[in-house]
């Protein structure tokens, strides 16, 4: 029994879920669903798909290179049983589970590093742009030519209320 | 007239193919000659295929006739009666000899099944009464298969089987039991047994039921050998007793072993007959039972080396022998002195095939493991007890396959632990990095800017959703004209609020307004909002609008209000009838229906909320 990757999305594909289609060419693909499969019909390239892991690696969404998955290959020949070395490799499973899920978090941190930046940054910008609708520019001017401030102002509000 | 010899060739070649393929009894081997006759009467199969052959020549000449009288037909209507007429008795003819077409159909698909005797082969017979044994004795030796049941007739026709000796192959055929009957009375199934006793040259297997558990005793068994020695002429005949397991030979009454050694002399005839030395006689009666498979080979071997000895001594007797005698030589050393040489076997190899002999017996295979244990379908091997492993304690050890949507098999290396150590200081150096480098130096918006870019959001989000609704209403909405403006959307007051939550002065504007206007009715409510002190009421304006809640934008009176046109005795009893109309309302929008006519559920079912998948995981509820 082995736990296969979906062609298209690289999710797990569990024992008695999904389908495998096997091609004239000998080559086997396996989906985990009917929706990979589906798209999969359709021709599409899951490197363009942006749901599909192999979209996220390709963009840098997720990490790509690490030594975590060295760990895991699919090896041909078989090892000669020997408890020790599966009492072992169980314990290191879950080791690298943990090690690799701690450096995915700091990928996504890494990623996502620039982003209090970006806000405030445009959050000024928009405070300086578009204090006009709550604060009107002539406030608190109090002349004889405020009559016609004031009419103008009263004009870019209202324009500025349709406009808006 | 084409089509009328079209239709003789088709049926003259029909019935042509027809009469040649069924076999004429006189040219084939007698063997089978004989069978057919008792199988299908040999004048009724003649009979029938003459009937074929005189239909195919009627229906030749009533081709020629016709033929010749369409020639001078002068009109098209004659020519065609003519053809039509033709076709006819064609037809008619056929018909008649329907039935004994349906007849040779019959026979054409029991000859097929008919088991493919080679008359000229090496062949051993097997007769004797019913239930003696004979097919057993028949699946025993070679591969057939045939019906084994307790009662009698079960084998009906003859089986053919086949089985080796020396390097040949030998035809083993199998008889239906034979009854003590003259000969006239016999049946079909019979009559088989007889011919096949007739007519190939074979040896015999004469088969006797020692115990009687077949229900005929040995006394009837031996009449009937009697009775039917004389198709036993010029054949090797061996006496077999069977089902020793029932009852051994030697504890047979006196009576009954007469009459076995009186088979005895007369099987011995037939061996001295051959020209073969008399012996005891041990050759020619022996015994056996199918049950415990004792003495089923030594059977087997006598009736083949009988025979083949027979044959050998046919053919040299034969004058074709003296033509490839000659060319038969058997080599061998001439010996150069008197010295013994036999071969040369290593001790150790003696010793080990003595060995072998000794352990053979007490080894214990597999099989008779399973059959301790309960059979096949109880027991089920222990695949593992054989495994070459370091340790042998970890034999039966489940390992698993799989862990945390991991193959295990994918992981498992020798150097597995070294790697997981370099792998966590690598892990620790990054993680003393990831340490160092944390340093946020971005300064964060003050709580009043965060307010004020809280309140711009609102603002904008209030008029996006107003232009939407105005965009999607604009063709039908109805432009109000002031005096029915009951919302109170284009008051002054509402530009004095609009302009101070702006942060402006309206008294200004106001005035200006005023003066412009056409001048109305001076509301008190009005004066009594129009304040002159700013502050003031740019305070209590801005308090009230500060407080409203996020539906309406900020220029709408407050709706408990006393307006005087609308028919409210005082603020008190509006806001009672506001408070009713929103009670009555409340319970119709909970269930989401449009207004009070809106009873009908036009979809019980909605297709949407019923049905689709989910882009990941499980639909266990809707």
């Amino acid at each position: 029994m082995r736990l296969e990757k979906c062609w298209f999305c690289s999710s797990t594909v569990y024992p008695g879920h999904g389908i495998q289609f096997v091609r004239n060419d000998a080559k086997i693909f396996r989906f985990c669903r009917s929706k990979c499969h589906k798209n999969f019909k359709m021709k599409r390239n899951p490197r363009k798909v942006k749901w599909t892991k192999a979209y996220r690696r390709l963009h840098g969404k997720d990490m790509t290179q690490d030594a975590t998955f060295e760990f895991e290959r699919k090896r041909n020949r078989p090892e000669r049983y020997d408890r020790n070395l599966t009492e072992n490799t169980l314990k290191a499973i879950k080791t690298i589970d943990k090690v690799r899920f701690r450096r995915e978090e700091t990928h996504h941190k890494k990623r996502m590093s620039g982003k209090l930046a970006k806000e405030t940054k445009e959050a000024r910008k928009e405070l300086d742009q578009q204090i006009n609708l709550i604060k009107a520019p002539g406030a608190m001017v109090k002349d004889t030519s405020s009559a016609k401030v004031t009419v103008k102002v009263q004009h870019e509000s209202d324009e500025n209320r349709m406009e808006e | 007239m084409r089509k009328v010899k079209f239709t003789q060739t088709n049926f003259h070649e029909k019935l042509s193919t027809i009469i040649e393929e069924f076999p004429r009894l006189d040219d084939i081997h007698p063997f089978y000659g004989d069978l057919l006759h008792v199988l299908y009467n040999k004048d009724h199969y003649k009979l029938a295929l003459g009937q074929i052959n005189t239909a195919r020549n009627l229906i030749g000449k009533i081709a020629k006739d016709y033929v010749k009288l369409l020639k001078y037909g002068d009109s098209l209507y004659r020519c065609k009666a003519l053809k039509v007429a033709a076709l006819g008795r064609m037809c008619t003819v056929t018909k008649r000899i329907g039935p004994s077409l349906a007849y040779l159909d019959q026979i054409r698909q029991h000859m097929a099944r008919l088991p493919s005797i080679d008359p000229n082969t090496r062949t051993i017979l097997i007769c004797g009464y019913p239930n003696v044994g004979k097919s057993s004795f028949i699946n025993k030796i070679t591969r057939a298969d045939v019906d084994v049941q307790p009662y009698a007739f079960t084998t009906k026709s003859l089986f053919v089987g086949h089985t080796d000796y020396k390097y040949l192959r030998y035809q083993v055929i199998d008889t239906p039991g034979i009854l003590d009957r003259p000969f006239e009375d016999r049946n079909i199934i019979e009559m088989c047994s007889i011919t096949a006793l007739a007519h190939l040259r074979a040896a015999v297997l004469f088969f006797l039921d020692i115990s009687g558990s077949c229900g005929y005793t040995i006394a009837q068994q031996s009449a009937l050998f009697h009775s039917i020695k004389s198709l036993f002429m010029n054949k090797p005949l061996i006496i077999v007793c069977n089902k020793t397991d029932l009852q051994s030979l030697e504890g047979i009454s006196e009576d009954d072993k007469k009459l076995v050694e009186e088979m005895k002399s007369e099987a011995m005839k037939t061996l001295i007959g051959q020209g073969g030395e008399a012996k005891d006689g041990a050759e020619v009666l022996l015994t056996m039972s199918t049950l415990t498979e004792e003495g089923v080979i030594a059977v087997k071997n006598a009736a083949c080396e009988r025979l083949l000895d027979q044959r050998v001594e046919v053919k040299m007797k034969s004058k074709k022998i003296n033509d490839c005698l000659n060319r038969f030589h058997v080599a061998l050393p001439k010996p150069r002195d008197q010295k013994e040489r036999p071969p040369c076997i290593p001790q150790a190899i003696l010793e080990a095939k003595a060995k072998e002999a000794a352990t053979i017996e007490k080894r214990k295979l597999e099989k008779d493991l399973e059959e301790e244990n309960g059979g096949a379908g109880v027991y089920s091997a222990s695949l593992k007890k054989h495994y070459l492993l370091a340790n042998d304690e970890w034999k039966e050890d489940n390992m698993p396959e799989i862990l945390d949507g991991h193959n295990v098999y994918d992981f498992v290396d020798p150097d597995i632990l070294q790697r997981l150590e370099e792998l966590e200081k690598e892990e620790g150096l990054l993680q003393e990095q990831e340490d160092d480098e944390e340093d946020m130096d971005v300064e964060d918006l003050t709580p009043e800017q965060q307010k004020e870019l809280a309140e711009i959001r609102k603002k904008k989000s209030i008029l996006i959703r107003e232009h939407r609704i105005k965009k999607s209403t604009a063709e039908s909405r109805p432009i109000v004209p002031r005096k029915f403006d009951k919302d109170k959307m284009f008051t002054s007051e509402r530009m004095g609020r609009q302009l101070s939550s702006l942060g402006l002065d309206p008294s200004k504007a106001i005035e200006r307004v005023r003066s412009k206007s056409r001048g109305r009715k001076r509301e008190r409510s009005a004066d009594h909002d129009m304040d002159v002190d700013n502050d003031g009421s740019n305070k209590k304006l801005r308090a009230r609008s500060l407080s409203r809640s996020m539906s309406r934008s900020r220029s709408r009176p407050p709706t408990h209000e006393l307006v005087p046109g609308e028919g409210f005795k005082d603020s008190a009893q509006k806001i009672k009838a506001f408070k009713l109309g929103k009670k009555s309302v409340e319970k119709r929008n909970k269930d989401a229906r449009k207004g009070e006519g809106d009873r009908v559920i036009p979809n019980l079912k909605p297709k949407h909320l019923y049905s689709g998948k989910r882009s990941n995981g499980k639909t266990t509820r809707r």
